[in-house]
């Protein structure tokens, strides 16, 4: 279970993230949607470490994050994929997997033997299956698709094992039928892999249609959590967000 | 599946070696065996620094201190201790270690630029503490009085063609086991870490100590290249620790490619034959090879084996710059 507890971060006199608490059981499928500069990144760069609150704590099974280094936070089991693909441009999609498989099992300094590591093919080829993948596995990292990019940015968080899975705008940057096979791909492997998986996603069909649960953010603050349905009614969500683009229409 | 293996790549060693074994008894020129001892000496020393530069992604401008520490590190154990030879020599490649140990902690945190010039005032300074330790360096005369070799295991590297062999010895063991170095997991991890540091970090790769780890292991390769040096003229001058050492490493590895691992190898060839030929036919050398620096820069975009891998995968996809497929 990650639990999120009265974090906050502020920038200067920003508070970008301002007294956010949120609680995801284990196995639980959380959207966190918000207008532009509502704080969502700054809010999982402080979850995966990249940043560190300024007060509060951030609990996985009960053991608190804050503090812990970028790989400290990956081995206590919260992977991260990024808004855009951030992945290694002159590797393949083997190596990247391998070579991230290897670093997990604490050989990244191995030099006595030769890459790839027998022991890493498993899990980096069961990583490739999942995403579908595999038929691509010999192509050159910057030469695949965007949205195969972003699959391998995916690919690189899951096969370090995680237990939650934050996921930045997985469908930033592509077209609507792209966006629906992506989000398709997620969901399936959210089902499939019994992931704690929060998702930062911009586009409002696709976060009604398949988050049970939903946060949103406005300023830096929870503005409001619930079923869809309980989002697509809250008044002070419609005011500040929904309103203008989706009130109308959902009416 | 897999990149090459270690039986493949000795089995070229062993090739390379036995070539080279031959030519003293075939060709017999001085001047040939000379040539390609400095070939061993440059080509080590270039091929260490394409460890930071084309796998690491660390363009150092000070690795030549490493190749002057080299030089002088073992002429003054075999002038100043009753050492025997290898032991000299492997003690050589610690004291390198544990200087590059040092000078690479201060180093390998910063970013690019600020690694490159502090890198480089390193070098400066090693270069003035030669320069000034005058009793102890011989000062701007460098070591002179020769470097003492007693023969050991029935080898004598007072006799040139002995010289010779040991030379390519070391150039061929020192080039497999930097093979080993980019093949390995701690290469690809190198890989990882120049393509992208900030994700490298999030999978857990303890980035500084991986890029420290580089550091070292390329300052003693480099070291292996100015003892090699230090027994071709018997002796250690100012000038091997001096930054256009370093210079012509980087030069070196433009001229023959830094994505090929033997690419430093075919610059350090490139660059020897063009500073014997062309300051036999001019005195202009500077201006030749700024010439030939542009072609490769501008003209290639990339160094000459580089354009040659890269050529003959084109040809065999029919697609250019190909990727990787096979």
């Amino acid at each position: 279970m990650l639990e999120i507890d009265h974090i906050s971060k502020s920038f200067g006199g920003v508070k970008a993230t301002d007294d956010v608490s949120l609680t995801c059981p284990t196995g639980s499928l959380t959207a966190v949607i918000g207008p532009n500069g509502a704080g969502k990144s700054t809010f999982f760069n402080q979850i995966s470490g990249a940043l560190r609150p300024d007060k509060g704590r951030i609990l996985l099974d009960g053991v608190d994050l804050v503090g812990m280094k970028p790989g400290q936070i990956v081995r206590a089991g919260i992977g991260r994929a990024f808004q855009v693909a951030s992945i290694f441009p002159t590797l393949t999609v083997e190596e990247t997997l391998d070579a991230a498989v290897g670093a997990d099992m604490g050989r990244a300094g191995s030099l006595a033997r030769r890459f790839p590591l027998k022991e890493t093919f498993a899990r980096a080829r069961h990583v490739l299956d999942m995403l579908g993948l595999a038929d691509k596995r010999r192509r050159i990292a910057s030469t695949l698709s965007h949205g195969d990019q972003k699959l391998l940015d995916i690919a690189l968080a899951l096969v370090l094992e995680p237990k939650v899975l934050l996921l930045d705008e997985p469908t930033a940057g592509m077209g609507p039928e792209e966006r629906w096979r992506m989000i398709e791909k997620v969901h399936e492997l959210w089902a499939r892999e019994k992931l704690t998986l929060v998702f930062i996603e911009h586009d409002m069909d696709i976060v009604f249609k398949i988050a049970p649960r939903i946060v949103v953010l406005c300023y830096g603050r929870v503005l409001a959590t619930g079923s869809p349905a309980e989002i697509r009614g809250n008044s002070a969500v419609i005011d500040a967000y929904l309103g203008t683009e989706h009130g109308g229409a959902a009416v | 599946m897999g990149g090459p293996s270690f039986a493949r790549d000795c089995a070229v060693a062993v090739v390379a070696l036995a070539v080279l074994a031959i030519l003293p008894f075939t060709v017999g020129s001085t001047a040939l065996l000379d040539f390609v001892i400095r070939c061993a000496a440059f080509g080590l020393f270039a091929t260490s620094l394409n460890l930071l530069v084309g796998y690491g992604g660390m363009i150092s401008f000070g690795h030549g201190m490493f190749f002057g520490l080299g030089a002088y590190a073992f002429g003054l154990l075999m002038q100043r201790t009753g050492l025997p030879l290898p032991v000299a020599f492997l003690a050589t490649l610690v004291i390198n270690a544990a200087i590059a140990a040092i000078i690479g902690a201060i180093c390998v945190r910063l970013k690019e630029i600020y690694f490159a010039f502090v890198t480089l005032a390193f070098q400066m300074l090693i270069h003035s503490l030669i320069i000034s330790w005058v009793g102890f360096t011989g000062g701007d005369q460098g070591l002179r009085g020769g470097i003492p070799r007693p023969p050991f295991l029935g080898i004598d590297l007072s006799n040139h063609t002995q010289l010779y062999l040991a030379s390519c010895v070391l150039l061929v063991v020192g080039l497999l086991l930097m093979r080993q170095v980019v093949e390995s997991p701690f290469g690809y991890t190198l890989r990882m870490i120049r393509d992208n540091a900030y994700r490298a970090r999030f999978l857990g790769v303890p980035v500084w100590r991986m890029r420290l780890v580089a550091f070292v292991l390329a300052a003693v390769f480099a070291s292996m290249g100015g003892v090699i040096m230090s027994l071709f003229v018997s002796g250690a001058y100012p000038e091997f620790a001096y930054w256009t050492i370093s210079g012509e490493g980087i030069f070196i590895i433009m001229l023959g490619g830094i994505s090929t691992f033997l690419g430093p190898m075919a610059g350090t060839v490139i660059l020897l034959l063009l500073n014997d030929w062309v300051t036999r036919l001019t005195d202009h050398y500077g201006l030749v090879l700024g010439v030939v620096i542009l072609f490769f820069a501008i003209g290639l975009r990339k160094g000459l084996l580089d354009f040659a891998v890269d050529w003959v995968r084109g040809r065999r996809t029919g697609l250019g710059e190909a990727p990787r497929d096979a």
